[in-house]
């Protein structure tokens, strides 16, 4: 099971990717849509992307609900958990 | 400057941009040096999938998007988007206008009211990459892998909305789609956009991304194809007796129109006059041309008279040409028959083609471009593998070398059609 750390890093890699936003930008307090060029599609790719990396399912109805990057990483975290 | 309103009498429009990514060059300069050299953007494919298919060779572009395209932006459009957002950059700057259509922090750049931009961009098949990928993505991992930018992506309004974002054009946004037609269709719409008064500048062109195992086979089938996968820069020769069907090309052209008085009070540079243009259709057959040329005939006619031309001032036709063993000559007669003897024997005849490839609805957007190059800078690009002209050849042909055209007014005509009897000509007349 990803660490917190690691499931931060993980979630960079894959906001780099997909908004060209630096890694080290990417940190827990971040707002996807208000730092990080993260559009309601964009987050649709970052969503599946995280589901893909860390073997999790995020269903679109708690998609709302991820606001910051800590939130995502939390989410995962709980989800990997079970 | 004051926003112009529509206007009783039709305005002059002329061409103050230009751009394109084509299979001889990532650029306009690229591309017109290497078209006057006579060199051949056809290769052999290396990908693993054409050694399943009939046709393993076709004009891949000059210079791969990312090498001039952030990897962040160019996965957000489909390849014909990507192609035609280069072009469109550069047709946009090399009319002096300022990027996005926003002024620089110390307020320098030029830029166009919103409300009186539009952009006209074509595309013959639109994202049918992006479609074919998601459908391969959607059979191996599931629905849920399908990406959400596949339907923004695959549009074929897609690269047009896309640019139109960028400049924030807003006098209208529109993608013709007429097959083989439609890069000089998206001209023509943009002609008529200012002439009617609805903008006064607009970003028009066409392109094409269609390298691909389903449409390089479906093509094939069709038998429209070339399949001289020994020789492939010999195997675009329009109006040799060995010619046997298309080459596949990609890439996009793009020019920028805008009415004369409105480049007149900016002092831009002018490099030719949009003259006139001319549609016809067929009424024939989804993938025959009518044999006779009836209607291309027709277009060319109504683009001269629409242009307010005479037969004896087009001295340059940059022809549809694609090297299929009928359409070629059927379109050489029906040049003859438009200009009458005299003034046919003068005209210069040039298929880019051969160079080329066929970019689709990409094509006539290109050619476009080299025919205002042609006009502008007096020169005809050649055809080459002209090796052993058919015998029905009954127009004089530049061939190899490019040809110097004369001094004075004069006008050219760029000739598209396409599948499903679209027959369009524009008109491009010299300026000073």
């Amino acid at each position: 099971m990803a660490s917190q750390e690691e499931i931060l890093a993980g979630l960079a890699e894959i906001v780099n990717e997909i908004a060209g936003t630096e890694v080290e930008d990417v940190q827990l307090d971040k707002s996807f849509t208000e730092d990080l060029d993260i559009d309601s599609l964009s987050m649709v790719e970052v969503v599946v992307a995280a589901e893909e990396k860390f073997d999790v399912k995020i269903p679109d109805d708690d998609v709302k609900g991820l606001r910051t990057v800590g939130d995502a990483v939390n989410y995962i975290l709980n989800a990997s958990g079970k | 400057m004051s926003p112009t309103k529509r206007t009783e009498t039709p305005r002059t429009v002329v061409v103050t941009g230009l751009g394109a990514t084509t299979p001889v060059g990532g650029d306009v300069p690229s591309t017109w040096s290497a078209l006057l050299a006579g060199k051949s953007g056809i290769r052999t494919l290396t990908e693993e999938w054409a050694e399943q298919i009939p046709v393993q060779f076709a004009g891949r572009v000059a210079v791969e998007p990312l090498e001039v395209m952030p990897k962040v932006e160019a996965r957000k459009l489909d390849r014909s988007g990507q192609f035609a957002m280069i072009a469109a950059r550069e047709a946009w700057a090399d009319a002096g206008f300022a990027a996005k259509n926003t002024p620089a922090e110390d307020g320098s750049g030029e830029t166009v009211d919103e409300l009186r931009l539009g952009v006209v961009i074509a595309s013959g098949i639109g994202g049918v990459t992006t479609l074919l990928d998601a459908w391969d993505v959607f059979k191996e991992k599931g629905p849920r892998r399908v990406g959400p930018l596949t339907v923004p992506m695959l549009m074929p309004n897609s690269p047009a909305a896309n640019v139109g974002i960028e400049l924030r054009a807003r006098a209208g946004v529109h993608t013709p789609v007429s097959a083989c037609a439609s890069g000089a269709e998206a001209v023509a719409y943009a002609l008529e956009m200012i002439r009617s008064g609805r903008a006064d500048v607009v970003l028009c062109g066409g392109t094409e991304a269609a390298i691909h195992p389903l449409p390089m086979a479906a093509f094939a089938n069709m038998m429209a194809m070339s399949k001289r996968n020994d020789e492939p820069q010999r195997a675009s020769r329009p109006y040799d007796k060995s010619r046997d069907g298309f080459v596949m090309g990609e890439g996009a052209g793009c020019l920028v129109l805008e009415s004369a008085e409105y480049a007149a009070a900016r002092g831009a540079r002018v490099y030719a006059e949009v003259a006139g243009a001319g549609m016809t259709s067929d009424g024939h057959h989804i993938a025959q041309p009518e044999p006779e040329g009836r209607d291309i005939a027709r277009a060319m006619a109504l683009a001269i008279e629409d242009a307010g031309a005479s037969v004896d001032q087009v001295v340059h036709v940059n022809a549809h040409g694609t090297s299929t063993p009928a359409g070629d000559i059927t379109e050489l007669k029906a040049i003859r028959s438009v200009l009458g003897d005299e003034a046919a024997d003068k005209v210069c005849v040039t298929s880019t083609k051969s160079m080329t490839g066929h970019l689709l609805g990409g094509t006539g957007a290109v050619e476009s471009v080299a025919t205002v190059l042609a006009v502008y800078h007096r020169m005809a690009p050649p055809t080459i593998n002209v090796d052993d002209p058919d015998d029905d050849v009954c127009l004089d042909i530049v061939r190899n070398d490019p040809r110097p055209l004369p001094e004075g007014e004069i006008v050219a005509l760029n000739d598209s059609f396409g599948f499903g009897g679209h027959d369009v000509v524009v008109a491009f007349r010299s300026v000073g």
